[in-house]
C-alpha cells in the first residue's frame, strides 16, 4: 500500500511530500503518544489542563497535574509545565490555539516531576521558581527524571532537566491587566509556590492542596504544611481554587480535605510507632471511610508510610546507653 | 495506580520466567521433589539456595510470612518482616533479597524469642525477597514476595556522610521495649546510628554492623540467658532498625545489647524493661 503511494509521490517529484508521508506512516506504526491536551476555561483569561487523579502510569503518560495559563494583555503566563518534554510541547501548541500572544513567563511551583519536566518546551522564555525549588531541581532533578522514565516510559522520550532561570520571592507582580500575588509556601516540599491572580480571584495552589486525590508526601514536612494550609484558608477574595491535583472548586473545601488527611496520616503513624507496631504492618492499617473518595488512596498512603515513618521513629525512640 | 503498573510488570516478568522454566524443563530432568522450584520464579533462587542452605532440605511453606511493600518507595530503606511464628521449633530465620549484590540480608537466631524479625533493607533493583525459617529437624521453610524498585539502593552512598559529625555518633543506640502477652513477651525496637555502608561506592570500604546479641539482665544485676542474636549484613539499611519479639525469663529487669561492626566498632546498650502497660488497640483506626 505504502510503496505504490510513495512511488507515485516520487514520480510527482515532490520530495517534501515524500518525507511528510513517510514520517506520518512511521508515527502511525509506532503508535503516536499524545496527551490530547485541551484547555478548560475556568475564568476570565484563565485556562487549566485538567490532569487525571491517578498515579503516574504508562497509560496516562504522567498527565496527573492541573497545569494552566493566564492570557494577559502583556502575554501569556504559564503555570507548571507538565511531566515531560512532549507534554510541554503539546501544552505550548494548545496555548497557541487559544491566543497568538507570546509566552511572557513560566512559573514552576515545586521540584516534583509533573511540575517542571515539560520546561524544555519553554526554554526561550524566563522560567521562574522559588530559590528552594531551583536548588531542589539542581540537586534531585536528574534522579526524579530517571524515575519518571521508569514509571511512564516512552512518554518521556527526549525529556531533559531544565533548571529554572529566574528566582522569585513573595511579591505581587503585574502582567498587563493581571496582578499576580506570588505566595511562597513550604511543607509539601521545601519550597512550594502558590499564585493568586488578584484580578480574577483564581488561586493556583502549587503543591499544597489536593482535591479528591490523596496528597503526596515524598518531601513533606507535615507540621509546616498544616501551617501553610491555614495561611491559604486565611486568604480573602479567592473565587476559585485550582489544586495541583484533583477537582477545581469555587470554595476552599479541599484545603480542609488536605488538612484532614494530613492530620489523620501523621497522627495514625505516630500512634502506630508509639504502640510498637512494625512498619510493614502499618502499610495495612485501616483508613477511615471518610477518605474513600480520595483517588489512589491505599497506594499513596503506603508511599507516605515510607516517607514519614523512619523520621517519626528516629524522633520518638529514646536514646539508651 | 502504581500498584496496577507494578502488578503488570510482575505478571510480565513471571510470564517470561515461566517460559524460561518450561523451556528448561523440556530439556532437563523432571522436577526434583527435593529441590522444588521457587514459586516466585526468581532466576537466582537455585544458586542462592545452594549457597546459603548448603544442601539442607528446603520446602516452600506459606506458614512463613514475608511482608514487604509491592513497590519500594525508598530503595535505601525498604521495610521487610519475616514471621515464622506459625511454625514450631524454629532455630534460625534468614532473609534474602535475591537480586541484590549481597543477597543475604541477615540470619536471626531466636533462642529466647519468637521467630519473627522486622527491619529495613536496601534494594538494588526489583527482586524477590525470600524469608526462610529452619526448624529443629533441619528443614528450611521458605516463602517470599516480589518487591519492585527503581534501583540504586545498595550503591548509593549513605546519607550520613553528608553530615560533618556522623563519625561522632556511630554506634549510638535508640531503643524501647513494649511488654506484650501479659508481660511474658517483650517487643524490642532498636535503632543504631551507623552508615552501614555496603562498600560499593568506590573508595569507601564496607562498614556495617555485623553482629548483635540481646541478653536478659536478671534481678540483682545477674546476667541472664542470651535471648537472640542477629548476624546482620550489607543490605540492612543505614542506621539499622530491628524489631524483635523476645521472651525474657521471669525476673528480667533489662535487656543488654552487645554488638560489633566489621571494623571492630563496639555497640553496647542497656534497655530497661518498662512496667506492664496494656498496648493500645490498633485494630481500630486512629481518629475514626
Amino acid at each position: 500500500m505504502i510503496r505504490p503511494l510513495l512511488r507515485r509521490l516520487a514520480l510527482a517529484a515532490s520530495l517534501a511530500a515524500v518525507s511528510t508521508v513517510a514520517l506520518s506512516t512511521v508515527a502511525v506504526a509506532a503508535g503516536p503518544l499524545s496527551y490530547d491536551l485541551t484547555p478548560t476555561r475556568v475564568g476570565p483569561d484563565t485556562y487549566v489542563f485538567v490532569g487525571s487523579t491517578e498515579h503516574f502510569t504508562r497509560a496516562n503518560g504522567g498527565n496527573i497535574l492541573n497545569a494552566g495559563f493566564i492570557v494577559t494583555s502583556d502575554g501569556v503566563i504559564v503555570i507548571q509545565t507538565g511531566p515531560s518534554r512532549r507534554y510541554g510541547e503539546e501544552m505550548r501548541a494548545a496555548i497557541r490555539r487559544v491566543t497568538d500572544k507570546p509566552i511572557r513567563k513560566v512559573f514552576i511551583s515545586n521540584l516534583h516531576p509533573d511540575y517542571f519536566l515539560g520546561a524544555q518546551a519553554f526554554a526561550d522564555v524566563p522560567i521562574a521558581a522559588l530559590p528552594g525549588t531551583i536548588a531542589g531541581i539542581q540537586e534531585e532533578g536528574h534522579g526524579i527524571a530517571d524515575n519518571m522514565y521508569r514509571l511512564v516510559g516512552d512518554w518521556m522520550r527526549g525529556t531533559e532537566v531544565v533548571i529554572p532561570t529566574e528566582p522569585v520571592f513573595g511579591s505581587t507582580v503585574v502582567f498587563g491587566d493581571h496582578r499576580l500575588r506570588l505566595i511562597p509556601l513550604n511543607g509539601h516540599t521545601a519550597a512550594d509556590l502558590a499564585l493568586l491572580d488578584e484580578t480574577t480571584g483564581i488561586l493556583f495552589t502549587g503543591g499544597v492542596v489536593f482535591c479528591d486525590r490523596t496528597p503526596t508526601t515524598p518531601h513533606a514536612d507535615v507540621a509546616a504544611w498544616l501551617k501553610e494550609l491555614d495561611a491559604l484558608d486565611a486568604l480573602d477574595d479567592v473565587r476559585l481554587v485550582v489544586p495541583n491535583h484533583g477537582h477545581i472548586r469555587p470554595d476552599k473545601a479541599c484545603v480542609g480535605q488536605t488538612r484532614d488527611w494530613l492530620i489523620w496520616l501523621d497522627g495514625t503513624l505516630r500512634a502506630a510507632v508509639e504502640a510498637g507496631l512494625d512498619m510493614t504492618d502499618a502499610l495495612e492499617l485501616p483508613i477511615p471511610d471518610r477518605f474513600a473518595g480520595l483517588d489512589v488512596l491505599r497506594a499513596e498512603y503506603r508511599r507516605s508510610v515510607a516517607h514519614l515513618w523512619p523520621k517519626i521513629e528516629r524522633e520518638s525512640l529514646p536514646r539508651v546507653h | 495506580m502504581t500498584g496496577l503498573w507494578t502488578n503488570g510488570a510482575i505478571a510480565a516478568r513471571g510470564a517470561v520466567v515461566g517460559l524460561a522454566l518450561s523451556a528448561g524443563a523440556a530439556l532437563a530432568a523432571p522436577p526434583d521433589p527435593a529441590n522444588p522450584p521457587d514459586p516466585l520464579g526468581s532466576v537466582m533462587w537455585e544458586a542462592l539456595r545452594d549457597q546459603y542452605f548448603a544442601g539442607a532440605p528446603v520446602q516452600f511453606d506459606d506458614r512463613v510470612k514475608v511482608r514487604a511493600p509491592l513497590d519500594a518507595e525508598d530503595t535505601r530503606a525498604v521495610p521487610i518482616a519475616v514471621d515464622a511464628t506459625a511454625l514450631d521449633q524454629v532455630v534460625e530465620v534468614a532473609a534474602i533479597a535475591d537480586l541484590n549484590p549481597f543477597p543475604l540480608v541477615l540470619r536471626y537466631h531466636p533462642m529466647g524469642a519468637a521467630p519473627y524479625i522486622a527491619t529495613r533493607i536496601k534494594i538494588q533493583q526489583a527482586t524477590a525477597v525470600h524469608g526462610a525459617a529452619r526448624t529443629a529437624d533441619g528443614v528450611w521453610h521458605v516463602s517470599g514476595v516480589m518487591v519492585d524498585a527503581a534501583g540504586g539502593g545498595c550503591s548509593a552512598p549513605p546519607l550520613s556522610y553528608a553530615t560533618k559529625d556522623w563519625a561522632d555518633h556511630v554506634g549510638e543506640v535508640q531503643a524501647r521495649v513494649w511488654r506484650t502477652d501479659e508481660g511474658k513477651a517483650a517487643r524490642l525496637r532498636l535503632r543504631i546510628r551507623h552508615p552501614n555502608d555496603t562498600g560499593l561506592v568506590p573508595g569507601i570500604p564496607a562498614y556495617f554492623v555485623e553482629s548483635l546479641s540481646v541478653r536478659a539482665r536478671l534481678d540483682g544485676g545477674v546476667s541472664g540467658p542470651e535471648l537472640a542474636r542477629i548476624d546482620s549484613l550489607e543490605p540492612v539499611s543505614e542506621d539499622p532498625v530491628f524489631l524483635l519479639d523476645l521472651r525474657p525469663p521471669p525476673g528480667t529487669t533489662a535487656l543488654i545489647l552487645r554488638g560489633r561492626d566489621n571494623q571492630g566498632g563496639e555497640i553496647s546498650a542497656t534497655v530497661p524493661l518498662p512496667a506492664l502497660i496494656p498496648a493500645p488497640d490498633l485494630s481500630r483506626s486512629v481518629g475514626q
